[in-house]
């Protein structure tokens, strides 16, 4: 039995692979989360011992929470510009077929493919011949750019699956095109508005490349704080920032899930 | 009531689109006027800094080992990420919604801090180390970090999701009947797979090759810090030319060179697939 044997071997290949790749997605979120918890003063794995100390220290590193700090400030107000400019763009173009609305879709995506570090240099250049200061304004602004995709996105698609005939119901019964929009509208989007919110947020708070040419001097983010350590030392207290980051990004996760099925929105987007 | 004009439609879209031609446009146009001139302090309008590149060895190798390492950890992606798309699909609700968390929580947990695990298991001390000379099979700890190597696991690793995402969603789109049916007349599953399941999920797995390639080939953090200061890619180098040297001429020319490898090499891949998948539909 020829055949049975191969779909055997088969089977056991792709098993063995998929396997590989559950290990390979679990173990760094593992591998923060157990380093965190040494009590050693090295990345040492094993850790000899177990200590809760590097969260302690972290309450005392005025240098590590400060960025932290910005890093979030940055990401709401980035959230807040890309989630109301996002969502009225996929308003308007996730079911307009007119060779204009394409053009601009293509536009406001075209982020998601130009490398961030050549928008940041470009914005950078602009700025200075200008003669704009960098300021938390500018940082906002360049975030805002490659994040908003995200939100145009995720609300795209909810808007696709959203059925027109309700609205048309809707104004067609007497109701105001407000009413419509606040009544029928904004309830069938909410879950496309907050995955893609939510992604914009974390894009925002990882986001290095933006950061590292649009911040001036005194605004220091989180990322490139903590890649400014690694490069230099291997100082303990950014696994247990890892650590924080690791758990903040769980609860986010779970909350996104539970209030808008960010998995189903996730599957419906990426294609 | 009248249908409202098209361009009526389009208002809400159109705060965004002035903040995309002012913060996105212009800069680009500017990106390519400043490319053009001579000196970096703004002097004479010439191709002069295209021309330092291309007879410039160092500068056309380091693009081409960005390239490469983008497509090394595209195909590494595809590779695993095909077997776990499969399991999921031949999965219940439950397993479903535990593998696409574990999807998930990577692709959305900072970039710096999956990183920084691979700092641990990879370093000297780390945990592949360990294992391996406590286990005896190595004498001396090996360099895993500020490796190529290392590199482009850490990075297959870290855009894993990319890849997953897009595949999964073109197997659940995939009429199941199709591979029973040719099931069912007698071929076995690695045929099946091959014949079957392969070309007709092209589209999504060219989708994650894409985005795989894009991110890996612009991913600053992993690449510095895994990678270390002798591998020297696109990123750290135009970094490298416009805050550190201040040579924002060549700088600009650095970036929209990059820009050009990226997007071309995404353009061929789509248009690549595009050929492969009308020969599907003609046959």
């Amino acid at each position: 039995m020829q055949r049975d044997l191969s779909d055997r071997i088969y089977g056991g290949v792709v098993g063995a692979i998929a396997a590989a790749s559950v290990l390979l997605l679990l173990a760094p979120t593992l591998v923060v989360l157990i380093i965190s918890l040494t009590s050693g003063m090295t990345l040492k794995f094993p850790p000899p011992s177990w200590s809760a100390r590097w969260y302690v220290e972290l309450f005392r590193s005025p240098e590590l929470l400060t960025p932290a700090l910005t890093s979030l400030q940055v990401a709401l107000w980035t959230t807040l510009f890309s989630a109301l400019l996002g969502s009225a763009a996929a308003l308007a173009l996730a079911r307009n077929r007119s060779r204009s609305a394409r053009l601009l879709d293509a536009l406001f995506m075209s982020p998601m493919v130009l490398p961030a570090m050549a928008f940041s240099l470009s914005l950078l250049l602009v700025f200075n011949v200008i003669g704009i200061r960098l300021s938390f304004a500018t940082l906002v602004l360049g975030h805002t750019i490659v994040c908003v995709p995200f939100v145009i996105r995720m609300v795209g698609a909810a808007v696709q699956q959203l059925d027109p005939v309700l609205v048309t119901c809707s104004l067609s019964l007497g109701a105001s095109r407000w009413y419509t929009f606040r009544r029928i509208t904004l309830p069938l989007i909410r879950r496309g508005i907050v995955a893609g919110g939510l992604v914009a947020f974390l894009s925002s708070f990882d986001n290095v490349p933006v950061s590292l040419f649009l911040a001036d001097a005194r605004t220091e983010v989180l990322p490139i704080k903590l890649w400014a350590i690694l490069e230099g030392s291997l100082d303990v207290r950014v696994a247990a920032v890892s650590g924080v980051i690791v758990v903040l990004t769980l609860i986010g996760l779970v909350c996104a899930e539970t209030l808008g099925g960010l998995s189903r929105s996730f599957g419906k987007s990426s294609s | 009531m009248s249908t409202p004009r098209p361009t009526g439609k389009l208002a809400p879209a159109l705060p965004l689109a002035l903040v995309f031609l002012a913060a996105f446009v212009l800069p680009l146009v500017a990106l390519v006027a400043i490319s053009l001139f001579r000196t970096p302090a703004f002097a004479e309008l010439s191709p002069a800094q295209y021309l330092r590149f291309l007879g410039d060895p160092f500068s056309l190798r380091v693009l081409a080992d960005t390239v490469m390492l983008g497509l090394e950890v595209a195909l590494c992606a595809l590779v695993l990420a095909y077997p776990l798309a499969l399991v999921y699909v031949a999965s219940g609700p439950l397993i479903r919604t535990g593998l696409i968390f574990l999807i998930l929580l990577p692709l959305l947990t900072s970039t710096v801090v999956r990183t920084f695990a691979w700092i641990v298991i990879l370093g000297r001390d780390g945990i592949v180390n360990s294992a391996m000379l406590s286990l005896g099979l190595w004498d001396s700890p090996a360099r895993l970090l500020y490796s190529w190597g290392g590199l482009v696991l850490a990075l297959t690793q870290i855009q894993l999701p990319l890849m997953a995402l897009p595949l999964i969603n073109s197997l659940l789109r995939l009429d199941g009947n199709l591979a029973r049916a040719a099931e069912g007349l007698g071929a076995g599953r690695v045929r099946v797979f091959v014949t079957v399941i392969l070309p007709l999920t092209l589209p999504g797995a060219i989708a994650g090759l894409l985005l795989v390639f894009a991110a890996a080939a612009t991913a600053f953090i992993t690449q510095t810090l895994i990678g270390g200061g002798r591998i020297i890619l696109m990123p750290s180098y135009i970094y490298q030319q416009s805050m550190g040297v201040q040579d924002w001429p060549f700088a600009a020319a650095l970036s929209l060179i990059f820009t050009a490898a990226v997007i071309g090499i995404v353009a061929a891949i789509g248009a690549l697939s595009r050929r492969l998948t009308r020969g599907l539909d003609a046959a």
